[in-house]
């Protein structure tokens, strides 16, 4: 199988700041990857290090094979969609779009009518007439979206883009992108701080911190299994449990991690496959689907228990803040986590 | 509780000043009203009231042989404006001034570009502080020291002779329309202290319309497979137009209206400035100086009517 885009220990300093530090990745051909991280984890940095808007300080990135070190922007096979679109503000819908074919010479009869079809594709037929700042944000997005897919990237780079629109409309972009991509099976690399999007569109997820890789793996391992403290942390809610608690709960040093919805309220004699735990009820967020408890611990800590509302009102048990209640989870619902270093001490 | 009740129940007693800010708040028309009704009466009596009295004047006829000028209205003086030593003088002011103004832009360009790109903090304001210095100057002063600059045995003769040009220098001088004795009688002498000197009304427009060029756009024409020359010619020179097009209505109707560097520098023949300094100065004609100061007016309306059906203040 071939790789679209290969890291190889690839570093990029800002003076004394490593924005990344030594990554390797190698990103399937056709495959929909994400980078996920909070802001200043190194995630943009990566993107603008395939796109060629930076330079490796070390390290080499291959691009269907061949070294992109070194190449300027203009002769790379990919293409960015801008999380601020970057439409040029002077040239109508379809001018943007035509732009990629334009600058590579192509003659204006066949990229107008590449540009209509790619504005077909993004159901934004007839606007070709317009100005940017005559359409919606959702609009100007697709646009970007048609402007690099014209010219037939092999690597599409997403860096943020549906950041500035509203939930429904973002939801209904996710949708969009993933059958684009499918369609057109070309891989997209795309760069969110959103971690649901990111579990919800990507065949495979790279989580950054601090200019590295915690994991690079599916949505649902990296969900179901997280490797270190600080993926169970960032991707969903976990409750991270260390320390003497850690011993006793999973009978291991290491520190674990339990997901909210894996924990369940129950009294009686406990199940051989379970463990449990009691704490106070501290409070209580009523969610819609779900309700969110803070129990706290008698070691001080606080563990978050999320119960499915999928009882009718009238059915549903009500608990008080105050209450002493136990917490009881199967004992195969533990992941073992790694310590990252920005977890420590917290 | 009832402390807190107690203590809203009154109606609370504001200040005349308070009662009058909540009054502005409430009204914010008035509150416009009052900050430009002033500025707009002084603009409109004192600005354009005295130019439209002057352009009135325009009309007013002028005797030759007692030198009074009496409100008869005529339309004698604006046909003298085709008369063709009058006409010499539009055509000569007008070129000079499309000359600066497109030199100004092509010299003022990359300097503006390296400082609104390339500079930050200090280096920045170091930049602003070296363009605009020289505006603290008197301009008198300048006109004068550049034409001892200019003059034969000049600083600039110097320096072309140091770098052996003298033959190019003189080859220059000879050329009709361009040339003159020395530098400092020559049309281009004239043209390099205009273009000196209006210098910083070109290159702070320009330095403004780049610094608000969102840095993507750049990477995204470079993104989508233009090479350098086809960002600069495709993005960044379109969306500086405005720039360019704000700073040349300085340096053109600047120079339109200038009096002081055509009687310093250059050969002698009037410019528009010149010439009406002269008829209201030295002559008297008054209704001929009016006559003359719609020129710049008619000029600078043609110069911005083209500019904006080129296109260049679509991207504002």
């Amino acid at each position: 199988m071939t790789l679209a885009v290969q890291f190889t220990q690839v570093s990029r300093q800002f003076g004394d700041v490593k924005a990344v530090d030594r990554v390797s990745i190698d990103i399937q051909d056709g495959e929909f990857f994400s980078m996920l991280g909070p802001s200043g984890s190194g995630k943009t940095t990566c993107l603008r290090l395939i796109a060629g808007f930076e330079q490796p300080s070390a390290g080499s990135i291959r691009i269907h094979g061949a070294e992109a070190a070194g190449l300027p922007p203009y002769q790379r096979d990919v293409n960015t969609v801008f999380q601020d679109y970057a439409l040029f503000p002077h040239m109508n819908v379809r001018d943007n779009v035509a732009y990629g074919l334009k600058v590579k010479g192509v003659a204006r009869q066949e990229r107008m009518a590449r540009a209509e079809e790619a504005l077909d594709m993004v159901a934004l037929g007839g606007y070709g007439a317009r100005k940017p700042v005559q359409l919606s944000g959702g609009q100007r997005q697709r646009v970007a979206l048609a402007r690099a897919l014209v010219n037939r990237p092999r690597v599409l780079l997403l860096d943020e883009p549906l950041g500035a629109l509203d939930l429904k409309l973002r939801e209904q972009m996710q949708g969009e992108l993933k059958k684009l991509q499918r369609q057109l099976g070309i891989t997209f690399i795309f760069v969110t701080h959103d971690q649901t999007e990111a579990l919800s569109m990507s065949d495979r997820v790279a989580v950054f911190n601090k200019g590295r890789i915690e994991q690079v793996d599916t949505p649902r391992n990296l969900y179901m299994k997280p490797a270190t403290t600080f993926v169970a942390e960032f991707v969903g809610t976990s409750n991270v449990v260390r320390g003497e608690l850690a011993q006793q709960l999973s009978g291991s040093q290491l520190p674990f991690s339990i997901r909210p919805e894996h924990i369940r309220f129950g009294d009686g004699p406990v199940a051989s496959h379970e463990v449990e735990i009691s704490g106070l009820l501290h409070d209580i967020q009523y969610q819609g689907s779900a309700t969110r408890y803070e129990l706290k611990l008698d070691n001080g800590q606080m563990l978050s228990v999320s119960q499915a509302n999928n009882q009718w009102l009238e059915h549903a048990v009500v608990h008080q803040p105050g209450q002493r209640l136990t917490a009881r989870w199967a004992r195969e619902a533990m992941t073992a986590l790694q310590e990252t270093a920005l977890s420590e001490g917290k | 509780m009832s402390l807190a009740l107690e203590k809203t129940a009154q109606p609370p007693v504001y200040s005349p000043f308070r009662r009058f800010s909540n009054l502005l708040w409430r009204r914010p028309n008035l509150y416009l009203a009052m900050l430009l009704i002033p500025p707009l009466t002084w603009f409109g009596a004192i600005y354009l009231g005295s130019l439209l009295n002057l352009l009135w004047q325009g009309f007013y006829t002028f005797d030759d042989f007692t030198m009074a000028v009496t409100p008869e209205l005529t339309l004698a003086n604006f046909v003298a404006l085709f008369n063709p030593a009058n006409f010499d003088i539009i055509l000569r002011t007008l070129g000079m001034a499309v000359a600066v103004s497109i030199a100004s832009a092509i010299v003022a360009f990359p300097i503006a570009y390296y400082m609104a790109r390339y500079t930050t903090g200090k280096t920045k304001a170091f930049f602003y502080i070296a363009v605009m210095m020289p505006m603290w100057a008197s301009y008198i002063v300048k006109a004068y020291a550049w034409t001892l600059l200019l003059a034969k045995g000049g600083v600039a003769q110097w320096f072309v002779q140091q770098l052996n040009l003298e033959p190019v220098l003189q080859f220059v001088l000879g050329i009709p329309g361009v040339g003159g004795s020395t530098l400092s009688t020559s049309h281009l002498g004239r043209f390099m202290v205009f273009v000196y000197i209006w210098l910083p009304f070109m290159i702070l427009p320009i330095q403004a319309s780049l610094e608000r060029l969102p840095p993507s756009l750049l990477q995204a024409s470079a993104d989508l497979g233009a090479k350098p020359r086809q960002t600069f010619m495709q993005v960044i020179l379109p969306l500086s137009v405005p720039g360019i097009a704000a700073g040349s209505i300085f340096t053109f109707s600047l120079t339109l209206g200038d009096f002081i560097v055509p009687q310093l520098i250059g050969p002698p023949g009037y410019f528009i400035g010149s010439m009406v300094y002269a008829q209201q100065g030295a002559i008297g004609n008054m209704p001929m100086a009016a006559a003359f100061t719609l020129v710049p007016i008619v000029l600078i309306a043609i110069y911005l009517s083209i500019v904006k059906r080129l296109g260049a203040f679509d991207a504002l």
